[in-house]
């Protein structure tokens, strides 16, 4: 085996597992996207990485947590705008994102010293990834998972029926600001696999292939995770074989397999 | 557990500063059945809502004993088509022992559906369900939405019976809201009438006769009431109207039953 090649295969492992970990806390919170309507919610939190990333260069902290920091904060303004009903919440949504990319695009413009790679951020740079962006996803994925592990019956059953939730003492505010903290947490690191783009594709793509399969809940969420390890491994093969950008592949791959799935199995439960 | 479960003391719920819930006074022991009647709009939803603790009140106090165990039966359970759930994993989320769930499926009669899909269920049975589910949690007070809605009638009244027993099984309280007058009158302890604020509550027999339940819902649904349920100690002429029975003149004069 040649040198170049031993290189090419070891940053093509680093992006399978590093996508793999990513595809591990998309299938769970993609479930909780598609179960509580919230795919244009997380598409407005992922618009909201942009400006995160400018102002993490403006006041000089590192990406993710400038990331997840302004994820949180838009969240939480959503959350309280909506309440106020002086707009429909897609309308407030669509304002959101599209506004907080736009001033993070023209923030970063005002940086000519701050070279980014905004394709990159966009679509999604798996192949550049490093150990430390390793140890992100890694970290990022065990935090929530053990948070979703501590928090399923509250959560599930806040989904469920939301008054029911409170009559039995779950305390549904405080789990909805959970989920939007394991969502902003996830978002800063699923950024580097396919960009801020596509996240929410890589969130609800594998959670609504699974939801044709699945009987229960939980069902759901372990067949979300297969979908996305699917969505990975094949996007990357597909990336490394063809030579195509490797974000846009993996989603190409999660809708094939959606697809697939759609046209051929049997409703498990409808 | 005091035998006073729900004590509410000039309750005032306000949107806008308009009361939808207006200075009411309630108080719910161990063993009664009150069944909150009164036409849309009138705060029936938004009482129970506050007799929940869900509801922000603006004046007034509630009382609830601190350990008090409540089982709700919302009025519709209209899940996610997206979420794949069957009636077993519904239960056994209540966080009680799969033993004491299959027990509250088979008092409510639908444990046979334990393997199905919630999303299969009719009408009936999802209130059915509901009501298994409230009860698992063996509950001091029973808080039931319009339980009978989209139960066709034999089954509503076969569904108030079960009420019923279960208050007699649970030695619970039951305050419900309810459309459905006529059973509502067979079934019931006592009720109120709400119209923003009490117009009036009572034993169903007397309270078909208080002008204001007759103002509220209107003469002929008074009246037809008032024949289900008690024996008239007046007469009517041909419309209906009470006549005196001296004033009486080739109507009828009977008893109703």
């Amino acid at each position: 085996m040649s040198i170049i090649d031993s290189v090419l295969s070891d940053f093509f492992w680093r992006a399978l597992f590093g996508g793999l970990g990513v595809a591990l806390v998309a299938g769970p919170l993609g479930c909780f996207v598609v179960w509580r309507r919230m795919a244009y919610f997380g598409d407005t939190l992922a618009h909201s990485a942009l400006l995160g990333i400018a102002l993490s260069f403006l006041i000089s902290v590192p990406l993710n947590l400038g990331v997840i920091i302004t994820c949180v904060i838009i969240a939480i303004a959503l959350v309280l705008l909506s309440r106020t009903k002086a707009l429909a919440t897609d309308t407030l949504l669509g304002i959101l994102a599209h506004s907080s990319l736009a001033i993070g695009l023209v923030t970063l413009s005002f940086m000519p010293d701050v070279r980014v790679d905004l394709t990159g951020l966009l679509f999604g740079d798996l192949l550049a990834m490093n150990q430390q962006d390793l140890l992100w996803i890694y970290g990022g994925a065990a935090v929530v998972l053990i948070l979703l592990a501590i928090l399923w019956r509250g959560l599930l059953m806040s989904t469920i029926h939301e008054e029911l939730a409170r009559v039995e003492g779950i305390p549904v505010e405080r789990l909805r600001l959970a989920l939007m903290l394991m969502f902003s947490l996830v978002i800063a690191v699923a950024m580097k696999i396919v960009g801020v783009l596509l996240i929410t594709a890589l969130l609800i793509i594998p959670a609504a292939t699974a939801r044709r399969l699945a009987k229960n809940p939980e069902h759901m969420v372990a067949l979300a995770v297969v979908f996305g390890f699917i969505a990975v491994t094949g996007g990357l093969s597909l990336s490394w074989h063809l030579d195509t950008p490797a974000g846009p592949s993996v989603v190409v791959t999660a809708f094939l397999t959606f697809l697939l799935v759609y046209g051929t199995a049997r409703n498990a439960s409808q | 557990m005091p035998d006073r479960l729900v004590h509410l003391d000039q309750l005032t719920i306000q949107f806008d500063d308009r009361p939808v819930v207006d200075r009411v006074d309630l108080s719910v022991r161990r063993g009664d059945i009150i069944t909150i009647i009164g036409p849309n709009g009138a705060g029936k939803t938004t009482l129970i809502k506050a007799i929940l603790g869900i509801q922000r009140i603006s004046s007034g106090q509630i009382s609830r004993p601190s350990r008090l165990i409540i089982g709700y039966v919302p009025q519709h359970l209209s899940l996610e088509a997206t979420l794949p759930l069957s009636v077993r994993r519904f239960m056994l989320l209540c966080g009680q022992s799969a033993s004491a769930c299959e027990e509250a499926l088979e008092r409510t009669g639908v444990r046979h559906l334990l393997d199905a899909s919630v999303h299969h269920l009719s009408g009936g049975e999802k209130q059915r369900l509901l009501l298994a589910r409230a009860l698992a949690r063996r509950p001091d007070l029973l808080v039931l939405d319009e339980p009978a809605q989209g139960v066709d009638i034999n089954g509503q009244a076969a569904l108030y019976e079960l009420i019923r027993q279960l208050r007699d099984e649970l030695n619970c309280g039951v305050i419900m809201i309810s459309h459905d007058l006529h059973l509502v009158m067979a079934a019931t302890d006592k009720v109120i009438c709400l119209n923003q604020h009490v117009c009036c509550s009572g034993y169903p027999a007397d309270i078909s006769h208080d002008p204001a339940f007759i103002e509220t819902f209107g003469h002929q649904v008074a009246e037809s009431l008032a024949v289900y349920h008690h024996r008239h100690n007046h007469n009517h002429d041909l419309h209906g109207d009470v006549v005196t029975a001296t004033g009486h003149q080739g109507t009828c004069d009977h008893e109703h039953h």
